[in-house]
């Protein structure tokens, strides 16, 4: 039988996976975008072990309403970041100084 | 045991999915490893006995999401060369962070006991349980108006996208629909009256 343990664990390393990918990725925006998608499924993995091991379908609605906010989140950052590539026609996190003064 | 088996196969290949995003140069190959990822995710939540929520995943982030991301990573031309290039070596720091992320979850999922609820397995689903449905009624009794603004927030996020992408190109002919709407027939027909004419 799959333990709560079991879950956990497996969402702690898919958690570190995506902060170590913010940290790896600093030329590509679209990858940053990605490493915070991951985050998010970790957390829900979270959400969606305890209710089930809570008997509680709470956990559950809230990883329906992490997808909504998610989903816009990608959809608002996508759009930024094609106006930003219109503008500089470069994606690197590098090139975005300034508001650097 | 056979559940056991699939769970360790499945997180495997989702670890490695996950690394595989996170390392991968192309930003192609970055979008279509996280579909995997999710795929795997979608399988271990139903083995976890929420299948609304796997079918939604699969449905929203692979069916929306995902596509959206491998326009925008195909839309934008991305100098791939350029970026495996200038590889930024931040190893320390990432294997710090992360080893620190794993050893503070570990240490809590192993070390307490959760306010008495059992680690080791689920309570037993009731007989005729539908997860769907469970979520449903919670979703349109006790979070309704959070469900409607869920359904706000992807409205603005919509006109948001639109809005910032929207671009007027130099040398086009839009319509003026206002001024369509507005006008009337004295502006445009000019009625003559004149004397009728005799055929030759």
């Amino acid at each position: 039988m799959i333990t709560l343990t079991h879950v956990l664990a497996l969402s702690g390393i898919l958690f570190a996976i995506g902060v170590a990918g913010v940290f790896l990725n600093r030329k590509n925006i679209i990858v940053l975008l990605m490493c915070i998608e991951l985050m998010l499924l970790a957390v829900n993995f979270n959400l969606v072990a305890f209710s089930r091991f809570l008997g509680n379908i709470d956990g559950q609605v809230f990883v329906f309403f992490i997808l909504t906010v998610a989903a816009a989140e990608a959809a608002i950052g996508l759009a930024i970041l094609v106006v930003l590539f219109r503008e500089r026609s470069s994606i690197d996190v590098e090139d975005l100084d300034s508001l650097q003064g | 045991m056979f559940p056991t088996i699939l769970f360790f196969i499945f997180a495997a290949v989702l670890v490695c999915a996950a690394l595989g995003v996170i390392l991968s140069r192309n930003p192609v190959y970055a979008a279509l490893l996280l579909v995997l990822c999710f795929f795997n995710a979608a399988v271990i939540w139903v083995m976890l006995d929420a299948e609304f929520l796997g079918i939604v995943l699969v449905l929203v982030y692979v069916g929306a999401v995902m596509v959206l991301f491998l326009f925008v990573v195909m839309m934008l031309d991305i100098n791939v060369e350029q970026l495996r290039k200038e590889f930024v070596g931040y190893w320390p720091l990432t294997l710090a962070v992360a080893g620190f992320v794993v050893f503070a979850m570990i240490n809590v999922i192993v070390v307490r006991h959760l306010g008495g609820m059992s680690l080791r397995s689920a309570a037993a689903l009731p007989a005729g349980y539908s997860n769907t449905r469970t979520l449903g009624a919670a979703l349109f009794t006790r979070y309704a108006y959070p469900a409607q603004v869920a359904a706000l927030i992807l409205l603005v996020a919509s006109i948001a996208a639109i809005v910032l992408t929207l671009r007027q190109r130099k040398g086009a002919k839009p319509q003026n629909i206002a001024k369509q709407v507005a006008v009337r027939a004295k502006d445009r027909v000019r009625i003559v009256k004149m004397a009728g004419e005799k055929r030759p």
